[in-house]
């Protein structure tokens, strides 16, 4: 761990929890897709999510914004709860940046009106000021210069690049990753990591789930290993991959270090 | 030292494969049907080709003031020139027609206004949609500034049946949309209401409708409320063009995919703001090429109006030929009907290709 992990550890130990999830319960249908899930993140603090197919990690992410309703249980971000209530859902959307794994920019807009569209429409931010921060964003993802452009002129790297400015551009207290690098040639994984290290040494809370265990090993503050829907260990990445607990983390690391 | 990798040069395509020589090789005589074929279409364009032209232009009779003048044996085009003035504005008053000239003309200058860069085109949108109207109709019913009043019943022509496709059109076509969004919404009376209104619409044919709107409609209302007749099938037009166009849109929102709405959710937009912002402008562009076929389909539905005492183009047309100084001109007045139709349409075709084309963003690369 470095020096500023050191610090921000620290920090985020004197913090209260951004997200809550307590007793998290989903079904589809039948299926049973999260089973009690209890889990904290506090402000600043940066998880990793990774576990098998179908284990219900991408789900989990998705209830943080209620892209997915949960059943029983509650989930509290920011204090607030998510439920039916329309407006409080707008309200934390607008904190909760996301990226995902198929980028969903959207392709009938340029890569800056992508970018402008939340601020200038949901935080009603004036154009010209929106276009700015728009283009402060995309130069931070090394991209100013496809401005211009549609989605469907770009790579997919450098779509996912933009997809995490557009995220950034509503200026959100935490962001959310879903398998952000699991559609990209292998080529282009690398500009998307390094985008999201940059974003971590910056102490934004991130959220994100990632077969990168590099990524995992360098940035995160906490690795979590789900499966058939429960979390089944979590812990700093340096005993989560030295030591792992549990025999299902156990055997998935052996599966996924030794290939 | 690795050895440095150069990719090789890109080289223009075999010339063979370009010019009309290559085309014509590879389209009409590529293979021994494909070379028949051509010849046969060949053969059957000889055998229809000059007769046609002999009937329409060699032998065809342009002037004259009654069928006997029609001795060519060709077209008697001088029966839709003796005609032309109640073909294009029905029994409307020879001395008002300008009225719907200046009318028409207007239209084409605030639509032709968007090509000027510097004008503003949000302006010119509310100008069309929400002047335009109210001074067109103050121009065609009259009764302001001096103009004299003109029956809606003496609206006819070419003037209706473009009026009642275009209100038509122009009035089904955000109707439809509501109707999709309502039909996919998540609010079950809001659905149901949309489900059942485009399910009986559907399965009503559109002469009912006009039926219904021009003879039951003023039975059911009490004594004194009664609506104008044109309203009333212009309504039950609306209504039954929009029914199909929600289906059309319904499809192109289907084929938006997840993540489109996913993305615009996560952001905080509100449920109009997404649809508005990011899911029907896709979808409408998916479905361009089915939203004009509902519109030409509706164009040529107007028709229909006939058989409820209007007389539209073709209505005009089938009345004149009764005349008994005109017997026997049937053949032109359809020729001449379909001409105008074929035009009228075919535009719209065309002008749907090329939205297609300018609204493409998808794969083109710089």
């Amino acid at each position: 761990m470095t020096n500023t992990n050191m610090a921000r550890a620290q920090l985020a130990q004197g913090e209260e929890a951004i997200i809550e999830f307590n007793d998290v319960n989903k079904w589809y249908g039948d299926f049973h897709v999260l089973k009690n899930i209890n889990f904290s993140i506090k402000k600043g603090e940066r998880i990793v999510v990774c576990g098998p197919s179908g284990s219900g990690k991408s789900t989990m992410t998705r209830c943080i914004n209620r892209l997915e309703e949960h059943q029983k249980g509650t989930i509290l971000v920011d204090g607030v709860e998510m439920n039916n209530n329309l407006k409080n859902i707008e309200a934390i959307r607008k904190d909760v940046g996301m990226v995902f794994q198929h980028f969903n920019l959207f392709p009938h807009l340029t890569i800056l009106e992508n970018l402008t569209l939340a601020p200038i429409w949901v935080r009603k931010t004036p154009k010209k000021q929106a276009e700015e921060m728009a283009m402060h964003y995309l130069e931070r993802v090394k991209i100013a210069n496809q401005a211009l452009k549609y989605p469907g002129q770009l790579s997919g790297g450098q779509q996912q690049r933009v997809a995490i400015a557009r995220g950034l551009c509503m200026q959100p207290r935490i962001m959310l990753f879903d398998e952000p690098t699991s559609a990209l040639d292998p080529e282009m994984i690398k500009e998307v990591l390094d985008v999201m290290v940059q974003l971590a040494e910056e102490g934004m809370t991130m959220v994100c789930v990632t077969h990168e265990m590099g990524f995992a090993k360098t940035v995160a503050d906490r690795v979590v290993f789900m499966d058939a829907g429960e979390i089944v260990e979590a812990n700093e990445p340096h005993e989560f991959f030295d030591n792992p607990q549990h025999d299902r983390t156990q055997m998935f690391l052996s599966q996924i270090l030794n290939h | 030292m690795a050895i440095i990798f150069k990719p090789s040069p890109s080289l223009p395509p075999p010339v063979t494969s370009v010019g009309a020589v290559a085309w014509v090789r590879q389209n009409l005589f590529s293979s021994p049907l494909n070379i028949f074929l051509t010849f046969f279409s060949i053969y059957i364009l000889y055998l229809l080709l000059p007769p046609v032209v002999e009937w329409a232009l060699i032998n065809a009779t342009w002037e004259g003031s009654s069928k006997a003048a029609c001795t060519a044996g060709g077209a008697c085009w001088a029966f839709i020139g003796v005609y032309f003035d109640q073909f294009m504005y029905g029994l409307y008053p020879e001395a008002e027609t300008w009225r719907i000239n200046l009318a028409v003309i207007l239209l084409v200058v605030m639509v032709g206004a968007f090509a000027i860069k510097t004008i503003n085109k949000l302006y010119l949108s509310i100008a069309i949609i929400v002047a335009y109207p109210i001074v067109a109709y103050f121009l065609f019913a009259g009764g302001v500034f001096g103009l004299e009043v003109v029956e809606t019943s003496l609206w006819g022509g070419l003037f209706l049946t473009v009026l009642l496709g275009v209100i038509g059109i122009v009035a089904s076509f955000p109707l439809g949309i509501v109707l999709a969004l309502g039909r996919r919404s998540e609010m079950p009376i809001a659905k149901s209401v949309c489900v059942v209104f485009i399910e009986t619409i559907r399965a009503v044919p559109l002469i009912t409708i006009l039926f219904m709107a021009s003879v039951m409609i003023p039975l059911f209302l009490p004594e004194g409320l009664n609506f104008n007749k044109l309203l009333r099938v212009l309504i039950g037009i609306t209504l039954f063009s929009a029914a199909y166009m929600a289906e059309v849109v319904r499809g192109g929102l289907q084929a938006i995919p997840k993540g489109q709405y996913e993305a615009a959710d996560a952001m905080g937009l509100t449920y109009w703001q997404s649809m508005i912002l990011v899911i029907l402008p896709q979808a409408l562009k998916l479905v361009i090429p089915g939203i004009v076929n509902s519109f030409i389909a509706l164009f040529k539905d107007t028709t229909l109006v006939y058989i409820v005492g209007m007389f539209d183009f073709l209505g005009r047309i089938q009345a004149a030929n009764h005349d008994s100084n005109w017997l026997g001109t049937t053949i032109e007045g359809y020729a001449f009907a379909a001409l105008i139709y074929w035009v009228i349409c075919f535009g719209m075709s065309r002008y749907s290709m090329a939205l297609e084309r300018k609204l493409e963003t998808g794969h083109k690369r710089n």
